[in-house]
């Protein structure tokens, strides 16, 4: 009886196996083989065992003299997907976790109308809230005709096509990420720990991190992780609020296998994000450890 | 009312206390005033919801009163926050903070007050040594048992040495015996600490065995306060009088006056002399309680009330005798057992009640 239990849970399982194998792992292979062969003139690959692949992630072959030097453009593109995906990791925290403790407080019956006012941009394509953002930060846009006319500023900032611009935008699209599981971990907590706190002399400060953050820890890593990880392989908010000149990881990756003609490096580009993205989560999460350790 | 010759610990002078919207606002306090005295032992009795948790809310500040204000020795806290009061809370559930160890929760407060590590130490050995816990001092609050929780709770309260200590019925989650002992042991640590301890709860027992005053709260209202015997013998109300002990509720008609002495005749015929309330003055009828073991009951012929016995139920300690009087009302008599005694009297015989001066106690409705 036993044995036909564990047959039918391994059965129940297979559907999820079947997607994992065909829709996550299969074309993970399919990257990791096309970034050791050789680029097709138009597109494609051709099928020969190549290194060049791998040596365009990081070396940069000059033109006239054939001689190898860092890959300055690579390097700076990594750089910038790196710390404007950490810089908007940061402001979704700081913007989410106001959002969620005053939801998470609110009677429960209105906690769900604020739940479902989070997931209202859901409803919209990605493309369209993009260039909703555009329209309010580009220099005859709503925010600088306001400052002007307020008095504020004299000319229109130059906001639109910066790193600034694809930081807001990716905050703004990445917010509700950090918001739901800050809520979900918010909700739970047991506010008469808070109560006690405040009992035992604490200030509003120190009960909120004394207290409250290292008891909704969980939800703040489950945040970070859900705004860190689509924020380094983002495309479509560094194309428009980036312009095309100020590249991330996900416009590299797309150009290679577009108009650069050059799979190869695509897909080794690919496999070099996941590895990053990897090396961050690990190291994010060790240093979160080690901080409850000593808490 | 003899509160005024100590010194008074928290003062709380016609508190009231509004929940809810501004059109059907809920009434949880009633224009409250309270003298509580410097290191006595203060319990707030009522059945649930009659405001005695909101107004313990109101002492320690996490929530203020609508009018009304609140003193601690002779300073107004009523709208200070919990953590600028010299007031520490015991909660009903503990709140032990689960992100840390037996020793990190009893040092938080002091912690938080400044004082210096060594002094932290210090006192949070005391402490652990105050509540016998010295050995689970690494643990963390879910490794350790309720009864130990409740220790550490009160440890981590007592640490920063308040001028009040409040206790949210701390005892109702652990079992009668645990019960027993932590009661004695929170008569120990008040009188170890010299600390006011004000004490919540719902238990009538608790509240008559551990306390020097109680407070009898109602619907947010104060109705007596007093020392245990007296808000026993001497209830003021009927509710007073119903919940705590069991007692034997009268009619009564007023005869004739005496000063603050009436002659009662009672439904069933008897007539005997108790002393009105003064706000009973004018009344003609009142009703009467009398409690069940302080009544004795006696052969038929030799007293002048008598009353059917119906039933007799005996419960180890004592015996009670179910009686039915002759205007039809109920009466029920208690009677210590004593070893090898016999049943006096049988189902169905006529049994007299003897009512000894100063046991009738007239009530206000």
């Amino acid at each position: 009886m036993q044995q036909a239990e564990v047959r039918r849970n391994v059965m129940l399982s297979v559907p999820a196996l079947v997607v994992l194998a065909f829709a996550a792992s299969g074309p993970l292979l399919i990257m990791l083989v096309y970034s050791f062969l050789g680029a097709g003139d138009y597109g494609g690959v051709v099928w020969h065992a190549s290194l060049e692949g791998w040596q365009k992630v990081f070396l940069h072959r000059d033109i006239f003299d054939d001689t190898l030097s860092l890959a300055d453009a690579h390097l700076s593109i990594f750089w910038r997907s790196l710390s404007l995906s950490f810089m908007t990791t940061v402001l979704a925290l700081l913007f989410g976790f106001p959002t969620a403790y005053f939801i998470a407080t609110r009677p429960p019956r209105s906690r769900n109308v604020w739940l479902f006012l989070i997931t209202i941009p859901f409803w919209t394509n990605l493309l369209i809230r993009t260039f909703a953002i555009m329209e309010v930060i580009r220099n005859q846009g709503i925010l600088n005709t306001l400052l002007v006319e307020l008095g504020v500023i004299v000319e229109p900032i130059q906001i639109l096509y910066t790193d600034v611009a694809i930081m807001l935008g990716m905050t703004y699209v990445y917010l509700p990420l950090m918001i739901l599981p800050l809520y979900a971990a918010l909700e739970k907590l047991d506010f008469r720990l808070v109560e006690a706190g405040y009992d035992l002399y604490a200030t509003r400060a120190r009960v909120l991190w004394r207290i409250i953050v290292p008891l909704v820890k969980p939800g703040i890593v489950a945040g970070c992780i859900l705004v860190f990880i689509p924020a380094l392989g983002a495309y479509v908010t560094p194309r428009v609020l980036g312009g095309g000149k100020n590249m991330m990881l996900g416009n590299l990756i797309e150009l290679q296998f577009g108009q650069g003609h050059n799979w190869p490096l695509g897909a080794a580009l690919s496999i070099t994000l996941l590895v990053i993205v990897m090396v961050a989560l690990l190291v994010y999460v060790r240093t979160v450890q080690r901080g409850s350790e000593h808490g | 009312m003899g509160a005024d010759t100590a010194e008074v610990a928290i003062r709380v002078t016609g508190v009231s206390k509004l929940f809810g919207d501004a059109e059907q606002p809920v009434r949880a306090l009633d224009d409250v005033s309270l003298a509580i005295r410097d290191n006595e032992f203060f319990t707030l009795l009522g059945p649930s919801g009659c405001g005695k948790t909101t107004l313990l809310r109101l002492i320690a500040g996490f929530d203020h009163p609508t009018s009304g204000s609140i003193e601690l020795h002779g300073t107004d806290i009523s709208h200070l926050p919990p953590y600028k009061r010299s007031v520490n809370t015991v909660f009903q559930n503990y709140a032990l903070f689960p992100h840390m160890s037996v020793e990190q929760n009893i040092g938080f407060g002091l912690e938080m007050l400044g004082k210096p590590r060594e002094e932290i130490e210090h006192t949070v050995d005391a402490m652990l040594r105050l509540v016998r816990m010295q050995e689970l001092r690494d643990r963390r609050t879910d490794q350790i048992s309720g009864g130990q929780q409740q220790r550490v709770a009160l440890a981590r309260a007592l640490a920063p040495h308040p001028q009040v200590l409040l206790l949210d019925e701390p005892l109702s989650a652990l079992d009668y015996k645990l019960r027993k002992e932590m009661q004695i042991e929170l008569k120990r640590l008040q009188h170890e600490t010299g600390i006011t301890f004000i004490f919540v709860t719902h238990d009538q027992e608790e509240a008559l065995t551990m306390s020097e005053r109680v407070a009898v709260m109602n619907a947010g209202r104060v109705l007596q306060v007093g020392p245990p015997h007296e808000i026993y013998d001497r209830p003021i109300e009927r509710f007073v009088a119903d919940f705590i002990g069991d007692t034997n509720f009268l009619g009564a008609r007023v005869q004739g006056r005496n000063g603050a002495a009436a002659t009662l005749r009672l439904g069933c015929g008897l007539e005997l002399e108790a002393d009105l309330p003064p706000e009973l003055a004018g009344a003609s009828e009142v009703t009467v309680a009398v409690r069940p073991e302080q009544v004795t009951l006696a052969p038929a012929g030799e007293a002048s009330l008598k009353g059917r016995l119906e039933n007799i139920v005996y419960f180890g300690t004592d015996t009670h005798y179910h009686l039915s009087l002759p205007g039809g009302e109920r009466f029920t008599a208690r009677v210590q057992n004593t070893r090898g005694r016999r049943e006096l009297f049988a189902p169905g015989s006529e049994v007299g009640i003897v009512i000894g001066a100063g046991v009738v106690q007239v009530l206000r409705d």
